[in-house]
Order: C-alpha cells, then sequence, then structure tokens
C-alpha cells in the first residue's frame, strides 16, 4: 500500500503486538537517510535476512527514507509484517 | 453477479480482523465465507491497524472460503469511509454494511465500490454488498435495501435489534421471529439470500442445532457463526438426507419424463406433483450438490 500524503514522520509511533504470530513495529526518525531494522525473533537466524529486507522494502515503497525500525516478532507472516509496518508509517506522521 | 447472489452460503463465520492468529487459520475449517471483522470486535484505537491488517491478508493469502469484510457504518462512524478506502482495492467478495438502516448507506458504499472497479478494470459486481438489519428502521426499510443491484445477501444483526426493541435473546426466538421473517421475505422478493444471526452460546451445542434447524426450516439459506465448532453441525443441518434425495430425484425424473412424453397430471408414489413439488425438488438437489454429495450415485441407488 503506497501512502497517500507527505511522508514525513513526525512522531515515533507503533502498531502489532506482542502475541503469537504478530509483530510490534516501532518506528522513528533517524538522524540520516537510512533505513536502520532492529529485529528481535525467536527465528532470527532462519528469518532474520528476509523479515528485515521486507520491513525495509515496505518502509521504502511507502515513501520514507531516514527511519528506523524497531521490530519484536512473535512469528508473524508476511503480510502481517508489511500491514504493522504500514499502520505504524501512518500513525508516525499524524 | 449471479454467482454472488446464488452461491453456497451455509455458515459465514466472524474473524476478528486484527488477530493475524485467528486470520492465519481461519481457511482451515471449511465456512463457505469467511467475514473479517473490524467493525464490533476491534476496538476503537485500533482501527487504523484492522483495516490495514486484514486488506493485506486479502492481498497476500489464498483464501478459499468467500472473503466479506465487515466494515464500520460509513455514516454513523469516523471510520466507514476510510475502511472502504483501504478494504475496496484488496478486492474483497463482499462488503458487510452493518446497522442499514436506509437505501442512501447502501448507494454510498456502491458508489464507493463501482469507483474501486473502474479504477482497477474489473468487472462490475467484482465487489458485492450484504447489509446486516440491527434496528428497527433497518427493518422497515429492509425490503428496499435488498433491491438494491449491489445486494448480494441481507443478514439478520440480532444483538443490536433486541437492544432497540428493548427485549432480550431467548432458547425460543420468539423476540426475532418477526424481524426474520419481514427479511426472509424482503430477500426473496429481491432473489437475494439470507444470513441468520449467530448463537452466542458457543459451548450450548444443542440450542445451537435447534436454532439452526428452525431457521432453515424458515428458509434462510445459511448462519453467521463465531467459532469453527458451529459450521460441522449447519453443514450438516443444510445438507439433504438421502431419503430427501431420492424423494426429490423421483420427483424431478417424474417431470422430466411428463415433459418429453406430453403427459398430463403427474404423480409420484400415488401424490400428484406440482410446479411448486417440482421447484422445491430441485433445491434439494442443488443443495446437495453444492454440499459435495454424489447425486448420481443416489439416482442409481433410488
Amino acid at each position: 500500500m503506497q501512502l497517500n500524503k507527505d511522508c514525513i514522520l513526525k512522531n515515533t509511533a507503533t502498531a502489532g503486538f506482542e502475541e503469537k504470530n504478530d509483530i510490534l513495529i516501532t518506528v522513528e526518525a533517524s538522524n540520516n537517510d537510512d533505513i536502520t531494522v532492529d529485529l528481535t525473533s525467536s527465528v532470527l537466524r532462519q528469518y532474520g535476512r528476509h523479515m528485515k529486507e521486507l520491513i525495509t522494502a515496505t518502509v521504502k515503497e511507502a515513501g520514507f527514507t531516514g527511519i528506523k525500525v524497531t521490530a519484536i516478532d512473535k512469528g508473524a507472516w508476511d503480510y502481517t509484517i508489511k500491514a504493522r509496518v504500514l499502520a505504524a508509517l501512518e500513525r508516525g506522521m499524524k | 453477479m449471479k454467482d454472488a447472489k446464488t452461491r453456497l452460503r451455509r455458515t459465514m463465520m466472524f474473524v476478528p480482523g486484527n488477530s493475524p492468529k485467528m486470520i492465519n487459520s481461519a481457511d482451515i475449517y471449511g465456512a463457505d465465507s469467511l467475514m473479517f471483522d473490524i467493525e464490533d470486535s476491534i476496538a476503537i484505537t485500533e482501527k487504523d491497524t484492522a483495516r490495514l491488517l486484514v486488506a493485506n491478508a486479502l492481498k497476500t493469502l489464498k483464501f478459499h472460503s468467500e472473503t466479506v469484510v465487515r466494515i464500520n457504518h460509513p455514516t454513523q462512524t469516523p471510520f466507514g469511509m476510510d475502511d472502504l478506502k483501504v478494504i475496496l482495492p484488496a478486492k474483497p467478495n463482499l462488503i458487510r454494511l452493518p446497522k442499514v438502516e436506509d437505501i442512501s448507506e447502501v448507494e454510498l458504499v456502491a458508489a464507493e465500490i463501482e469507483k474501486v472497479e473502474k479504477e482497477n478494470g474489473w468487472a462490475e459486481g467484482t465487489i458485492n454488498i450484504i447489509g446486516a438489519i440491527e434496528s428497527v428502521k433497518g427493518l422497515y426499510n429492509v425490503r428496499e435495501i435488498c433491491k438494491h443491484p449491489r445486494m448480494a445477501a441481507i443478514a439478520l444483526g440480532a444483538e443490536d435489534f433486541i437492544a432497540n426493541l428493548k427485549t432480550q435473546r431467548t432458547k425460543y426466538g420468539i423476540e426475532l421471529y418477526y424481524a426474520r421473517s419481514q427479511i426472509l421475505m424482503a430477500a426473496r422478493d429481491a432473489e437475494i439470500q439470507c444470513m441468520d444471526t449467530v448463537f452466542s452460546d458457543v459451548k450450548d451445542m444443542e440450542g445451537f442445532a435447534a436454532e439452526v434447524t428452525r431457521s432453515k426450516d424458515m428458509g434462510f439459506d445459511g448462519k453467521s457463526v463465531i467459532h469453527p465448532k458451529q459450521i460441522v453441525e449447519v453443514h450438516r443441518i443444510y445438507t439433504p438426507t438421502d431419503i430427501q434425495i431420492t424423494k426429490a430425484l423421483k420427483v424431478l425424473d417424474a417431470y422430466k419424463d411428463s415433459i418429453e412424453n406430453h403427459k398430463g397430471v403427474l404423480a409420484v408414489d400415488g401424490k400428484m406433483i406440482d410446479g411448486p413439488i417440482v421447484v422445491r425438488a430441485q433445491r434439494i438437489v442443488d443443495q446437495a450438490k453444492a454440499a459435495g454429495v454424489n447425486v448420481e450415485e443416489k439416482r442409481e441407488q433410488a
């Protein structure tokens, strides 16, 4: 989903829950243009790289740069990761 | 659109729209329709996350069941129109419009659907509407509501309705009898489907079976369910018995024979057969086929 507003993060924001099959995402503005992901997951070794790439791509596709993402994963599927990242970004713009 | 108005909808299971765990497993229980809820089961503070979660699930996962999204009311709440903006591009089969009271509310949702269908190059009727009557005002307008061309089905939402009536649910359903009858007749007049309300006590399977049997006997096409274990029971009740199927096949075969051989008065097992009996027999055979019964095998056994 492309967010159809000016893609500037005004506030630190969270979305999702630390519950089974979910992921708690926190987004905050960083001091540079990079998108960084700090991921905690019990399947970090198996899927960590894929999840970080998905989070980074979702932030980019939504039109943002300079974002630090903190993610606490509880076994979320891809669609949930994407939805929670988009929701956190949307909340951060308000 | 014909398919949307005639497809098998014995069960429509509620799935809370902000629970990835429930969304992930929703499709394995065999409900004919899955209704992802972003209305009453979602806290006001989580409407935004629920609509994004459901939209992304619809875009990503392949569901065998029909997909329905219960949005928030588009004019009575500040969330409904935003729900439509996010949900419609994800292409659900149906939008469930809760607490519908006036045809203008259906028209509003239908206009949004039409816009998204055109923008995406989808055929007209790709997305349709199921309305839920949940108030006396809605019940008074149900005939007009049912006749909107986007309406594929109408449902009764009993909890709000009985609150509006200032009464409570009983096991016998006397408080809902008039509403069920009216909604059903409006649906039949408009040639759309009609879904009965949920039965909230998931532990009382005996009471549940009795209620499903009553609503099936009234003519409802299916039941809204809130727990996977209710699905099997509804499907069992809605599947015609072997005796019913065999009898229906006899009627249809005799009718076919009478047409082909220009016979006059028609009788099966000593009973006269007329038009409505043939229609009912065809409905039984259609229900059996839809439920996966091998009807031809039954014909051979007859």
